[in-house]
């Protein structure tokens, strides 16, 4: 049900991606459709009633079989945790570039609407 | 040999991050030592031609770490890749001199080809999102590099198709790992051997098609490619026609559709449909065009188009427990035209650079008879256009007779039909070409062009060589064994070759 | 961009330190705490950002020059790379945690521990701090309020990064 709901809001930012006319609103639909990807990867991870994979102090205290297998038996999978902190850092460096040509853009032709940014046709 | 596969992508990663250290002053030297890094990638990389192996990157062991793998496929693409970005590289030395900031394009020039060596190496499939993420922005950064308003326009056009196709990636990544617990391309395949393709999975086939294709520019993807690719200049258009449309999109595609999920009907017609409507529709939209390098582009869809059809064909034939043999040869036909479009798609992009950094414009009806003017380039650009079109002895011809048989011995004999009439077409419009850039009278205004000399020349030549002696490497049983048929064979065996390389 | 009142300068001017301070710490325990090189990178960004927002961008400009940010960012990934490098000459494969293996395993759950972690973390950390300041510096030079544009190609305008 959840992960419905992760789609709609990845169909939300495609919609706003290919049907608004300002530069901008474009970017930011993108940036929607992005975080949509990344909740859907990190609730793939979850586990109902799970702790944080973090093994503290006073687990290490108690020895080295017991924090094995209590970590395996009530922590969140790590794993999409780290690719989603990988998606993140890729989608900021190309978030920045994106905004950067907006703003090149305005530089040029005056304006952000994209029926107006149209030199190249055929 | 597994053991230099980290050179790949460690070497043009630390010389990009070196260069912008030397500033203005040190150009020369900056230049220098780019050069030094791509031409002796090209070296490792022929090195590596027929050897076999995997990497396993921090020695954690491959069900838990990050695996290189070096294999037949992989080392095909490898050559084409480093050949392709080694004449770019030489041609851009004097080429760019035209624009400012020379130092951060060869950055990003080096960025651009870490990436595409990191894609084509990669063994898992999380790592190949990373890399092809690395060389799509900085393609994006490239495209835009002139900072002209058409320019900026086109890298806007690209960068928005572009990350819209990265999403769908990283959603059928996403998919993929939910279904079957791994990102290891072995262990994903055992996975789904055991499970079978359930919705989800077939879901995220159709993503992985979607956005996979819109990076190889497949035809109701294409949007994008007509405006990027002329608006580059001439180096990066060579790269991003040559390369980056192949190894981005084709490569990752059949490495997935081969040998991670397995061939199944349905998504072989798919792939024959997209390649059709490809071939079709570029060729057609192509004679209209009086733009050089839009021309080329619109040239570069269609040849795409070959390709997938020639995958398509194979993957088809696989999945109908057809005749292995048939199926063989339209993957070689396949690959065979993959490797021979890198290297006459990027000599025309870089004749047509030649061109327009002498006269200064890219319309076809304001040019004519450089012929008397710049012979060389006119001697490298009717090769290239030769071998395009499919004229006997060039490296085209032998790749496009190798898909037209195969589709007539696997019973298609439409498809063998169309792929003709495209060639014929495709002819007809580098015909054209011919007739309006270099024969013809020499209008007033082109009275003072000369011949662009030294690096530029050097990397046309030795394209143009490669295109003609690269009918050998089918002609001739021994090249052909080592270098094409294990790429085939890696894609023949399909899943049970990833298991294989895995030691599962 | 000009700066703003005097009540905003006086308190950034305190709290940039601690801002600085605080990212320094999330990359330095990056092993043991949730965060790491590309959080804490980011955060030391952002104390230069409040900076450019209360003091204006000159001030900025002469306290961390442009090519002296460029130069951290490259030393940054080189690091990286370098740290890598050293695991294949050191542990014969590349990007091996050489040190934990070998040389320095330190205890757990102290700050000297989890081998060549903590230097990936801090090498991360100053290239992301000192991307983010550069690409943000030069995203504050739009202006907003300019003459309509010719049809020439060149800016006049000295945005950083280009020459």
């Amino acid at each position: 049900m959840l992960y419905a709901l992760c789609f709609l809001l990845f169909m939300i930012g495609l919609y706003c991606a290919v049907v608004k006319k300002n530069l901008v609103k474009i970017v930011i639909g993108l940036a929607i459709m992005e975080y949509a990807v990344n909740l859907f990867l990190i609730m793939l991870g979850y586990r109902v009633g799970g702790t944080a994979p973090i093994i503290g102090r006073s687990d290490l205290q108690a020895g080295a079989e017991r924090v094995t297998a209590h970590f395996i038996n009530s922590a969140v999978d790590p794993l999409p945790q780290a690719l989603v902190l990988t998606a993140i850092v890729i989608s900021l460096g190309s978030l920045a570039l994106l905004i950067s040509i907006c703003i090149r853009i305005y530089d040029k032709y005056g304006t952000f609407d994209i029926t107006e940014i149209r030199r190249l046709r055929g | 040999m597994s053991r230099v596969l980290p050179a790949f992508v460690v070497a043009p990663l630390v010389m990009a991050f070196i260069l912008p250290v030397f500033g203005r002053k040190g150009k020369a030297v900056a230049t220098l030592l780019a050069n030094l890094v791509t031409i002796s990638l090209l070296a490792l990389a022929v090195a590596c031609v027929g050897k076999t192996g995997i990497y396993e990157v921090g020695n954690w062991s491959s069900r838990i770490g990050i695996v290189l793998v070096l294999d037949g496929l992989t080392s095909l693409m490898l050559l084409a890749v480093n050949t392709v970005s080694a004449a770019a590289m030489l041609f851009s030395v004097r080429y760019m001199e035209q624009y400012t900031a020379k130092t951060k394009y060869l950055s990003l020039f080096l960025l651009m080809v870490a990436g595409m060596n990191g894609v084509v190496i990669s063994g898992d499939i999380f790592n190949l999102f990373v890399f092809l993420e690395i060389a799509s922005i900085a393609s994006y950064a490239l495209v835009g590099f002139g900072c002209e308003h058409e320019e900026l326009e086109a890298s806007f056009k690209y960068m928005v198709l572009g990350t819209v196709a990265s999403s769908f990636i990283l959603l059928g990544i996403a998919l993929v790992y939910g279904n079957t617990g791994a990102l290891n391309m072995a262990y994903t395949a055992k996975a789904i051997q055991q499970t079978g393709i359930n919705a989800g999975l077939a879901f995220a086939m159709s993503l992985f098609i979607a956005g996979f294709g819109l990076k190889a520019a497949l035809v109701p993807f294409h949007a994008w490619l007509p405006d990027a690719h002329p608006s580059a200049p001439a180096p990066i258009s060579a790269m991003l026609s040559g390369v980056l449309i192949k190894a981005l999109g084709i490569y990752a595609l059949s490495r997935l559709i081969f040998n991670v999920f397995g061939v199944s009907v349905p998504v072989s017609w798919v792939l024959i449909a997209l390649g059709v409507l490809s071939m079709v529709v570029g060729v057609f939209l192509a004679v209209g065009q009086w733009d050089f390098k839009r021309l080329l582009a619109y040239h570069s869809i269609s040849q795409m188009g070959y390709v997938v059809l020639g995958i398509g064909l194979g993957a088809l034939i696989l999945a109908k427990h057809g005749n292995p043999l048939w199926a063989s040869l339209a993957i070689l036909g396949a690959l065979f035209h993959l490797v021979n479009h890198a290297v006459f798609k990027s000599l025309l992009f870089l004749t047509s650079g030649s061109v327009e950094m002498a006269t200064g414009t890219r319309q076809l009806k304001k040019m004519g008879g450089l012929v008397e003017r710049m012979p060389y380039t006119r001697a490298a650009c009717t090769i290239a256009s030769a071998s395009i079109a499919g004229v006997p002895p060039f490296n085209g011809f032998w790749s496009k007779l190798i898909l037209v048989i195969a589709a007539v011995q696997a019973g298609f004999f439409g498809l063998a039909a169309i792929t003709v009439v495209v060639s014929l077409v495709t002819l007809l419009s580098f015909l054209k070409v011919q007739r309006y850039v270099f024969l013809g009278e020499l209008p007033e205004e082109l009275q003072n062009t000369r011949e662009n000399g030294g690096s530029m020349l050097t990397a046309m030549f030795f394209l143009a060589a490669l295109c003609m002696l690269m009918g050998l490497l089918v002609l001739v049983p021994s090249m052909r064994v080592t270098v094409l048929q294990p790429a085939v064979d890696v894609l023949i065996e399909g899943v049970s070759h990833s298991m294989k390389v895995a030691n599962l | 961009m000009k700066g703003m009142t005097i009540i905003v300068k006086t308190i950034s001017g305190w709290v940039k330190v601690l801002i600085f301070l605080f990212g320094i710490n999330i990359i330095l325990f990056g092993h043991l705490t949730p965060g790491g090189g590309f959080a804490g990178g980011v955060i030391l960004a952002s104390s230069y950002v409040l900076m450019m927002l209360a003091f204006g961008r000159e001030f900025v400009e002469k306290n961390l020059p442009i090519p002296l940010a460029s130069r951290l960012d490259c030393f940054g990934a080189f690091l990286f790379a370098a740290v890598a490098i050293l695991g294949l000459v050191f542990g014969g494969t590349f990007f091996v945690n050489f040190l934990y293996q070998k040389y320095l395993p330190g205890h757990a759950l102290h700050l000297v521990s989890a081998g060549t972690i903590p230097l990936s973390n801090i090498a991360i950390g100053l290239k992301v701090g000192a991307s983010l300041f550069l690409a943000i510096f030069a995203l504050s030079a739009f202006r907003k309020d300019f003459q309509r544009p010719d049809a020439g190609g060149d800016n006049k305008r000295p945005v950083a990064g280009q020459e």
